[in-house]
């Protein structure tokens, strides 16, 4: 059984995974229980991670094959005490219903807004097209990209409601 | 008061309480927690769409390292049961069993494992040794009822426990009629008279979380069940009906809930997992895989609908004749009360002069149908929206004019409210409030109808556009049947705690819940803390399911905040020397009319800890005696490519009276969730079967729902009403919107290419059919 090192959400970490052992389930058995797992197939978009910086499907990553990387989850974008901007956007927005996609979903939106910071909507509907939402119908979604992008690049946040 | 410009909190998008958690990975589902020494349950299914078990051997399963415990039929209690979680007693038959020597679909129960570790559990449930003998199976409900047809549920027990039609020596699980007037005479007396044939499929809710349950003893000897569930308290009476166990020795939790849409309106999974929990002794989890859900959860039950509707030029409506034959699969699952709403939901909405209505449910060897966000009405709204368009084609009048003519108005009742319950006789009831009139009109404007409506004919090239539209209605709660409580109690620093039974399963009923109390106890959103659905800590409530919670669980946390809103009164004319009367709540403060003032936090302590100490809280009930309608209209624009038959959806707009909007951009959310759900029902999800009756296309990958990039432009309009009847004027929100993507989509091809597509989905195979070019 290999032993790897992760760093996740800054925190370093040693542990034994069987070979064919996902990163999700790894995470999970860590205690990194804001991963979800919708479908195991890399189709849904829960369990969405950020690997050194890229947005994968922890799903179907082999946890030996990510030995080293720094994995960074919703809970290491921000707090409830101390959330990040993308965060409070969804909030605000009304874009987290049953947020059981929304880990995810956060953690797209800054691997979109790390790499264009503008995107105007069809760059971001691409950019989400692999996170499934089956509640919100992704309007509000939408909106609470354009918002955190906004807050991002230091404009004023749209007064809400 | 009539109307929310007085209200501080109700009327008000307050940011949804669990949001940040959510959004931040805080919270906590059901599989998050996951207690030492936990086991893995895995289901063996069935393979075979109708077999008898001749010979189960779990001898190999029992000999791998790590497994603790398997059951086959012959290790639980065999108590006929149903799945439906509905109130007592459920109008759904009792034909499904733990386990049972037979299966009827594949993906049906066969035997259960627990394990040490997941994959442990799959290799077990992989080599248990099972003898079937083969049935034949019935897959087109035409079928189902045919002379010499096999019997699906051939079993001694399978029984309806209502007085309700039920025959399963022919395979019929349902049977509901209704009539007003004389069809017969209704037809003749039109101008113009439509006959046509609908098919609307099955599909599956796709939450994104899939069922799951964890079970575990405790350590008093009770029976703890954590459940991603819509419908706690029923959990809790039938799985204790179903391991024969005193209900008050079963504890259910209901933690965040990942989506349900109607799918965790079941009590699926949960027996299992208890059973082993008991005999193993350890806490076991069930987790349904993707493939799983598809297969072997519940689906929206396919029907196939003929109609015969009648007009005459001026428009009158003479008569209307719905004949649905419903598919409800292997097991009757809400195949009563799905099929009854199909009319029920929409008859009334028009003012036929003649109505004859029947639903028929039958058993066939597929995957079982269930509560599904519209509940028949979703089914029954795509023939009738589609046929009022082609009478109005007929008779010369424009389609939206048709229906202005002719629908229910505020103060109008139908008979149909009477004649047509859930499964029993319905309740009359008179409109209250109805904004439709105003939904189509400000839903035209929003499309551009009159810009856009029959424009065809203009078109050049292979790409055409149209537009259709379509009216709804729904309901708010089964009236004299669903029974919501609340407890509320305040704080030494003048916050609340409200206890519900209501189930939040990501809808945002605990915000709007907090919103109502909020609202009566004048204090903000913030300052509620709110716990809901656990069987041993909040109070009964039915559960997540026909559009109730806001109107009828509103309405019980309303009355329990006023109970405790009377207790802070008295102590503040205690502190403050001044009689009751002239006290108010304002912003977490008792205002005397003498400008004192004394504030929430020093009421609440001085209630606990000063002088006369009680608690001041407040418990209420609430069973609704009507069930309001909200009404939408909703319109679609789409292209249509000719060459491919590639429908697309450009724009969509729902107009929706949900009375008071308690939380405006919670409402718009859900409104704009059903409708996607809708289109994407509409024009791609479709279950597709090998010829046994596998289901091929169990996963995300080829079953279709819609993502971000599929995203038309939806317009969410909210139109507020003030229904008399509900908590600040507040009607139901969240099924409604689902209704309208079939005709309003199927319409708009008409207008745009001249075919009538009456079988769902809408794929570009079907297109190009109608058109002739395949």
């Amino acid at each position: 059984m290999p032993n790897i090192t992760l760093t996740v959400n800054g925190e370093k970490m040693t542990c034994t995974v069987a070979p064919d052992e996902k990163l999700l389930d790894t995470l999970r058995r860590l205690g990194r229980t804001d991963v979800k797992k919708g479908c195991g197939e890399g189709t849904c978009g829960s369990c969405s991670v950020l690997i050194d910086g890229r947005l994968m499907t922890s799903c179907i990553v082999f946890s030996a094959r990510v030995d080293g990387a720094e994995i960074m989850t919703a809970a290491g974008l921000g707090t409830a005490n101390a959330p990040h901007p993308i965060q409070t956007s969804f909030v605000k927005a009304g874009a987290v219903q049953c947020g059981f996609c929304t880990p995810g979903m956060v953690l797209a939106t800054k691997a979109l807004l790390d790499a264009v910071p503008k995107p105007d909507v069809s760059q971001i509907k691409m950019a989400l097209d692999g996170n499934m939402c089956r509640c919100t119908g992704y309007v509000k979604i939408i909106e609470a990209v354009q918002d955190s992008a906004r807050v991002l690049a230091g404009e004023n946040e749209v007064p809400h409601e | 008061m009539s109307d929310v410009s007085d209200l501080k909190v109700v009327g008000h998008s307050v940011d949804k309480l669990d949001a940040i958690a959510l959004a931040t990975g805080g919270e906590k589902f059901t599989a998050d927690e996951i207690p030492p020494r936990t086991l893995y349950a895995r289901i063996l299914t069935s393979p075979w769409a109708h077999a008898r078990i001749r010979k189960i051997d779990t001898t190999a399963a029992m000999k791998i390292k790590g497994v603790r415990s398997i059951i086959t039929w012959q290790d639980v209690p065999r108590v006929a049961h149903t799945t439906a979680g509905q109130g007592f007693p459920e109008p759904s038959p009792y034909d499904s069993f733990t386990l049972d020597d037979k299966v009827r679909y594949v993906g049906d129960r066969v035997a259960a494992v627990a394990a040490d570790t997941p994959e442990i559990a799959r290799a077990a449930a992989e080599a248990i040794e099972v003898e079937y003998e083969q049935l034949p199976p019935i897959f087109d409900p035409r079928d189902s009822m045919k002379e010499g047809a096999p019997v699906i549920h051939d079993e001694p027990e399978a029984r309806m426990i209502i007085p309700v039609p039920y025959d399963k020596s022919r395979n019929l699980a349902a049977q509901v009629t209704a009539n007003v007037g004389d069809i017969e005479q209704g037809l003749a007396q039109a101008d113009v008279v439509v006959e046509r044939e609908f098919e609307v499929h099955q599909a599956q809710h796709c939450p994104m979380e899939p069922h799951v349950a964890l079970a575990y003893v405790d350590g008093r000897g009770r029976l703890v069940i954590r459940t991603s569930t819509q419908v706690p308290y029923h959990v809790r009476r039938i799985v204790a009906e179903r391991l024969q166990w005193p209900i008050g020795k079963v504890r259910v939790i209901k933690p965040r809930i990942g989506g349900g849409f109607g799918s965790k309106q079941e009590v699926l999974l949960e027996d299992i997992p208890a059973v082993l929990a008991i005999r193993t002794g350890r806490p076991v989890l069930l987790e349904y895989t993707r493939g799983e859900e598809f297969a072997s959860s519940r689906t929206r039950h396919p029907q196939i609908i003929k109609i015969r509707a009648g007009a005459r030029k001026d428009g009158t409506l003479t008569g209307y004749d719905l004949d649905i034959l419903m598919n409800t699969g292997a097991y009757g699952s809400h195949a009563l009360t799905v099929v009854c709403n199909s009319g029920s939901k929409t008859l009334p909405l028009y003012r036929w002069q003649n109505i004859r209505f029947r639903g028929t449910s039958v058993y066939t060897n597929l995957p079982v149908g269930g509560a599904y966000r519209g509940y028949g009405a979703t089914q029954a709204y795509f023939p009738l929206e589609v046929v009022l368009d082609e009478l109005a084609e007929k008779i010369g009048m424009d389609a939206i004019e048709l229906r202005q003519r002719n629908h229910i108005r505020s103060g109008e009742g139908s008979p149909i409210f009477q004649a047509l319950g859930e499964g029993t006789e319905g309740v009359a009831q008179t409109i209250g409030s109805c904004g439709l009139a105003e939904c189509i009109e400000i839903g035209a404007r929003e499309i551009g109808w009159k810009e856009k409506r029959g424009k065809a004919a203009l078109q050049t090239g292979p790409i055409r556009r149209g537009v259709g539209m379509c009216c709804l209605m729904q309901g708010s709660s089964i009236p004299h049947v669903d029974l919501g409580a609340a407890y509320l109690k305040m704080n030494e620093d003048g916050s609340f705690n409200l206890l519900v039974g209501a189930t939040d399963l990501g809808t945002g009923s605990d915000t709007v819940l907090a919103q109502v109390a909020a609202e009566v106890l004048g204090v903000p959103a913030s300052m509620m803390t709110v716990y809901s659905s656990d069987t041993d800590l909040t109070p009964f409530d039915v559960g997540a399911y026909a559009s109730s919670t806001t109107y009828l669980s509103g309405e019980a946390v309303a009355k329990a905040a006023r109970e405790a809103r009377a207790m802070i009164i008295e102590v503040a004319s205690e502190i403050l020397g001044c009689p009751v009367e002239d006290i108010e709540l304002v912003n977490a403060y008792a205002l005397a009319r003498n400008g004192n003032k004394v504030q929430f936090s020093e009421i609440g302590r001085h209630s606990l800890y000063v002088k006369n100490q009680r608690q001041i809280q407040g418990a209420a009930s609430h069973v609704t005696r009507k069930s309001p309608p909200p009404f939408s209209a909703q319109f679609a624009e789409v292209e249509v490519d000719t060459e491919t038959g590639q429908v697309r959806v450009l724009k969509y707009v729902a107009a929706v009276d949900c009375g008071t909007a308690i939380n405006p951009k919670l409402a718009e959310g859900q409104i704009q969730g059903a409708v996607l759900n809708g289109i994407s029902y509409a024009l791609t999800e479709e279950f597709v079967f090998d010829p046994r009756g596998r289901l091929l296309n169990n996963d995300l990958n080829y079953y279709k729902i819609f993502t971000a990039a599929d995203l038309p432009d939806i317009r969410a309009i909210l139109v507020p009403t003030w229904e008399p009847s509900g908590p600040f004027g507040a009607k139901s929100v969240s099924e409604i919107g689902i209704n309208g993507p079939l005709p309003a989509i199927s319409n708009a091809i008409y207008d745009a290419v001249g075919v009538r597509i009456t079988r769902a989905p809408f794929t570009a195979e079907r297109v190009l059919r109608a058109l002739g070019r395949l």
